[in-house]
């Protein structure tokens, strides 16, 4: 396998490559922007006090958590035209993977509010200050600790579930893959190149996510 | 017309209930395979052996940095190249395996840290051998942390296990794929193989949950 590996092909696709690669990074961006939106409102949502505005925002978050990715772009590609509502691909696929990914963070963000102590909040009603400055000063800022790491994690998880999105043929870097192998059957090449991209991207947030838990742990320590 | 594709849909049923016994076989083999290796894995990465640690810390990182897509891309379409011929359901079982093994050694590696150096080290004190070190000191308390994630990971892996659908397994997101051909109807059928994935991963999801607050309840009353 090794001995006929083709790097003069490989070399030719570069630039179907970098574009590609720059489509993963967009459609996972903009995924990634979409569900932090959707997380936000969904947990805020989920922490309310009245019981079946929280229960509407529990069901989305179980149905998600409970079915696989694949399931959702298929039932959102095929399912949306049969309602008469025509996206392209592209919104398609980003609004797959923004409500997919935005019900996992509404459980990371819930997590991190949760985690501070009641004590905390009482307080700041004692000193007078309303829900939104309690917010903005004292929970979010602790919260920010807990959830930025497993934020992270799931920004690592959204990029490669992108890699789903070839599959209702928008060009990204799985495509990019699969079309060196129909193209010039050259599958060894085209899907380890693939694999080398979407590695650099894990490395890269791998990397900047051990460095924010070394600063964590700095400022836990003082 | 919705009555009448829903009576063909639920001609179509059996389809489904095939699709769930294969989503089911090929996730529940790889399940138990991918524990017992991945706790293998875990316990080995966790030991002394530098260049063993090593060898096993790049290759998961390999499988977590990579999308599983491109992972079974590898497996069916690079191994034949390499003399390896495999089957869709053995290149599926054996790729989810691999990425079960993966994660699960993670978290096992996660559950063996979490136990005190001391415990460990009395241990030795006592004159316990390696083997029965881990035995009766290390995994019984580190099952304690590892057992929550490990259930949350049987889920992502059930989940998972709809990507192997595109080589050909004819899982239930398969069934969903190949009835919507016929039934354009996206919502009702994948509406379908949404819930037929629900009924498999909410209960754990629940499990995974409660055994997570069980777990603290032990912890904190030591």
């Amino acid at each position: 396998m090794l001995e006929t590996f083709n790097f003069r092909v490989i070399l030719e696709y570069m630039p179907l490559f970098f574009k590609c690669f720059s489509a993963t990074l967009w459609l996972s961006g903009a995924g990634l922007v979409g569900a932090l939106l959707v997380g936000t409102v969904a947990c805020a949502i989920r922490l309310s006090q009245s019981r079946i505005v929280s229960c509407i925002a529990g069901v989305y978050i179980e149905s998600i958590r409970s079915t696989p990715l694949l399931a959702q772009l298929y039932f959102f590609y095929f399912g949306l035209p049969s309602l008469g509502i025509m996206f392209s691909e592209e919104v398609t696929g980003i609004f797959a993977l923004t409500l997919n990914s935005g019900a996992y963070m509404a459980e990371i963000i819930r997590a991190g509010i949760q985690s501070i102590p009641h004590g905390q909040i009482e307080a700041g009603i004692a000193s007078g200050l309303n829900y939104f400055q309690r917010m903005r000063y004292i929970i979010l800022p602790q919260a920010l600790g807990v959830t930025i790491l497993p934020l992270l994690g799931q920004s690592i998880v959204l990029v490669k579930d992108s890699s789903l999105l070839s599959l209702i043929s928008i060009m990204e870097l799985t495509r990019a893959g699969q079309m060196l192998t129909s193209e010039r059957f050259m599958p060894a090449e085209g899907f380890l190149t693939t694999a080398a991209f979407y590695l650099i991207i894990y490395y890269i947030l791998k990397g900047f996510s051990s460095w924010v838990q070394k600063r964590l742990i700095f400022r836990e320590a003082y | 017309m919705w009555g009448f594709y829903f009576n063909e849909l639920m001609r179509s049923l059996p389809i489904f209930l095939k699709g769930l016994w294969m989503t089911v076989s090929v996730s529940g083999l790889s399940l138990i395979a991918g524990t017992i290796i991945g706790f293998f894995w875990g316990i080995i990465r966790s030991g002394k052996g530098r260049i063993l640690r090593r060898l096993i810390g790049a290759w998961v990182d390999l499988i977590r940095g990579t999308p599983f897509l491109v992972q079974i891309f590898v497996i069916f379409f690079i191994f034949p190249e390499a003399g390896i011929q495999l089957e869709a359901f053995p290149a599926a079982v054996i790729a989810l395996t691999n990425l079960a093994a993966c994660f699960i050694c993670e978290i096992v590696v996660g559950g063996i840290q979490a136990v005190p150096s001391g415990q460990r080290e009395a241990a030795t004190a006592s004159g316990l051998s390696a083997y029965h070190r881990l035995r009766y000191v290390t995994l019984p308390q580190a099952m304690r942390t590892i057992l929550p994630p490990l259930v949350g990971q049987y889920v992502l892996i059930i989940k998972d296990s709809s990507i192997v659908s595109v080589i050909g397994v004819i899982d239930v997101t398969r069934a969903g794929w190949l009835t919507v051909q016929r039934i354009p109807e996206g919502i009702m059928v994948f509406g379908l193989v949404g819930i037929l994935y629900f009924i498999i991963c909410y209960p754990l999801i629940h499990l995974s949950s409660n055994l997570e607050k069980r777990m603290t309840v032990v912890a904190t009353r030591l």
